[in-house]
């Protein structure tokens, strides 16, 4: 079992290292400082740091305009509340004046777990990588997503930013290195590949030892920036292992295997399949247990490669 | 100044009407509110746009887009002709305001009910920065029945922004009709006052009482000011009048004619 982390954490100490180096940012939080680690920054840099309260359409008007002054923001709240509840007010506000606003969502996906269907946010990716001009990206473990913060903070425009609410394993190791937009081949392999985020990074490496050991090599992509997708880095695995497995912690609608579907569909044609959650809303329950139920596991993964081989031409 | 209400008045008919499309009715209600504003209380400098010490002036009904690009163009931020350019192909002037595209124009809008958060960054920028410029946002009064405005008005008062103003241009019209039949939001000083706003009525079409009560707003400390200016819709055109047709109905070429001859 690999060493796990928690990706929040990671988020929280970052920001704190940020304040002290740059004296423009600005936290906002939605009253959830202590679930998303921003309260952290609130102890260090009570000035720079505004509780908006409940009211998350205010929090990111209040953001974009912080930003129009100069302020380099991140924003924070569970991921439901930071997308579908003030998506107007990002769309108008933050996205159509490109906004140097980071909202950074914790809670993500359906490994929420027990707070059931209306905490899980799993169509959060669709409607973020809709709006133009967003970057979107989902750390696989907690030393990705430092180093993530670390990017967003120094590039401008809007940013949105999907941590988990579980401590994850490590996937990444001491000399990883986070490039924005460029995927991350975790493991070589000629004979398919899966293209992960997230949760599923650790799974796919999982299910590429069970698979070496039926003489199958799996190579596992860390897509981590889900916008801009590295285009380069799918056409080539479609080209050299012929057959794209994709696999997330999100509906099938305008995730990452849609996303990568478009690219492989227009270059280089090959046998895909998608692990995804489907046309359903969740329910309470262990995250674990909720990813078993939708099949997100490595033992899913083992079987969707199986079957995607066999139909290799 | 009174010359410049009925010369912004004359743009927003002669925009609208070459655009054949527009809100002329929430733009005229606001003539004086703007013109106060930008000729004499705004500190700003037209030929830079940019100055971080410029006041800010949040558009938040940006439906009414016309008349504060009338008073851009009156102020130099862009030439007069350009006006005419109104909702056009290439122009810079969108239908509803965006600060990327048009110099002058501090924010998106178009969505009612978000700008007065975003005139609470503005404030807060200026308060982290140690910056003496002051935010002025600019909302209708229908658009006071979106959540948001509470969600920031609560905000304002609770963070104590005696550097925001907002002006809001009670015309009593919103598209379906009188605002009190269509969703009531009296008693409506009370609402902002409970809120913990400085709040202040006036005519809003009187300039000399819109200066008076921008300037009781600079001495007022600790908390932000309202000022509920009342205001006809369509004001200054007999025909547009407390219509709350011309929301978003631009004049034909033949009103527009009688509009104008009104407005000499």
């Amino acid at each position: 079992m690999a060493e796990e982390m928690s990706i929040r954490n990671a988020y929280g100490n970052t920001l704190v290292e940020l304040g002290s180096e740059n004296e423009n940012i600005v936290v906002l939080d939605a009253d959830l400082s202590r679930s998303t680690m921003t309260h952290l920054f609130a102890k260090e840099f009570p000035d720079r740091f505004f509780d908006c309260g409940v009211a998350e359409q205010n929090m990111m008007g209040i953001a974009a305009g912080l930003a129009a002054c100069g302020k380099t923001v991140f924003a924070s709240t569970f991921a439901v509340f930071a997308t579908a509840r003030c998506y107007d007010q990002v769309r108008v506000s933050i996205a159509q004046s490109h906004q140097n606003v980071k909202i950074v969502a914790t809670h993500g996906g359906i490994t929420v777990g027990e707070d059931g269907c209306s905490h899980h946010a799993i169509e959060d990716l669709a409607l973020m990588c809709a709006l133009p001009g967003f970057t979107v990206i989902v750390p696989a473990d907690a030393i990705e997503a430092a180093q993530v913060i670390r990017a967003a903070a120094a590039t401008h425009g809007p940013f949105y930013i999907r941590l988990a609410r579980p401590k994850m394993p490590i996937v990444c190791g001491d000399h990883y290195n986070f490039a924005m937009g460029k995927a991350v081949t975790m493991r070589g392999g000629g004979d398919a590949t899966v293209i992960a985020i997230g949760i599923m990074v650790d799974r796919a490496l999982q299910a590429a030892d069970t698979l070496a050991r039926e003489g199958i090599e799996l190579r596992v992509i860390n897509m981590s920036t889900l916008k801009p997708l590295d285009e380069k880095t799918i056409v080539k695995a479609a080209e050299e292992t012929g057959a794209i497995l994709t696999a997330e912690e999100h509906l099938q609608h305008g995730g990452l295997g849609s996303g990568v579907a478009q690219v492989v569909a227009k270059h280089h044609p090959v046998p895909m399949s998608f692990m995804t959650i489907k046309d359903v809303f969740s329910s309470s329950g262990k995250g674990g247990e909720l990813l078993e139920k939708h099949g997100l596991t490595a033992t899913g993964v083992v079987e969707e490669v199986r079957s995607l081989v066999g139909r290799k031409p | 100044m009174q010359e410049r209400t009925k010369t912004l008045r004359r743009h927003i008919i002669t925009m609208t009407e070459r655009a054949g499309s527009g809100h002329p009715g929430g733009s005229l209600s606001a003539v004086e509110l703007v013109t106060a504003l930008y000729f004499h209380v705004l500190r700003h400098d037209p030929q830079n746009p940019n100055w971080p010490d410029r006041d800010r002036f949040v558009l938040s009904k940006g439906h009414a887009a016309p008349v504060l690009y009338a008073a851009l163009a009156e102020s130099g931020y862009f030439p007069v002709a350009e006006l005419l350019t109104l909702r056009q192909m290439g122009s810079r002037l969108q239908g509803h305001t965006h600060m990327i595209t048009t110099p002058g124009v501090e924010m998106s809008a178009g969505a009612l009910g978000q700008g007065l958060s975003f005139g609470i960054g503005n404030a807060l920028a200026a308060r982290l920065d140690g910056r003496d410029y002051r935010v002025y946002v600019l909302l209708g009064d229908g658009e006071c029945n979106e959540g948001q405005v509470w969600e920031a008005a609560m905000a304002a008062a609770h963070y104590k922004l005696d550097n925001m103003v907002a002006l809001i241009d009670r015309n009593r019209l919103q598209i379906d009709g009188w605002c009190c039949d269509v969703m009531n939001t009296e008693p409506f000083p009370e609402k902002w006052r409970s809120f913990g706003w400085h709040t202040i009525e006036v005519d809003g079409h009187d300039l000399d009482q819109i200066i008076a009560a921008l300037s009781e707003a600079k001495i007022i400390e600790g908390k932000p000011t309202a000022i509920i200016a009342h205001t006809i819709k369509g004001k200054g055109v007999s025909f547009m009048e407390n219509k709350a047709e011309f929301h978003g109905t631009a004049p034909t070429s033949e009103q527009a004619e009688q509009a104008l001859r009104e407005l000499e």
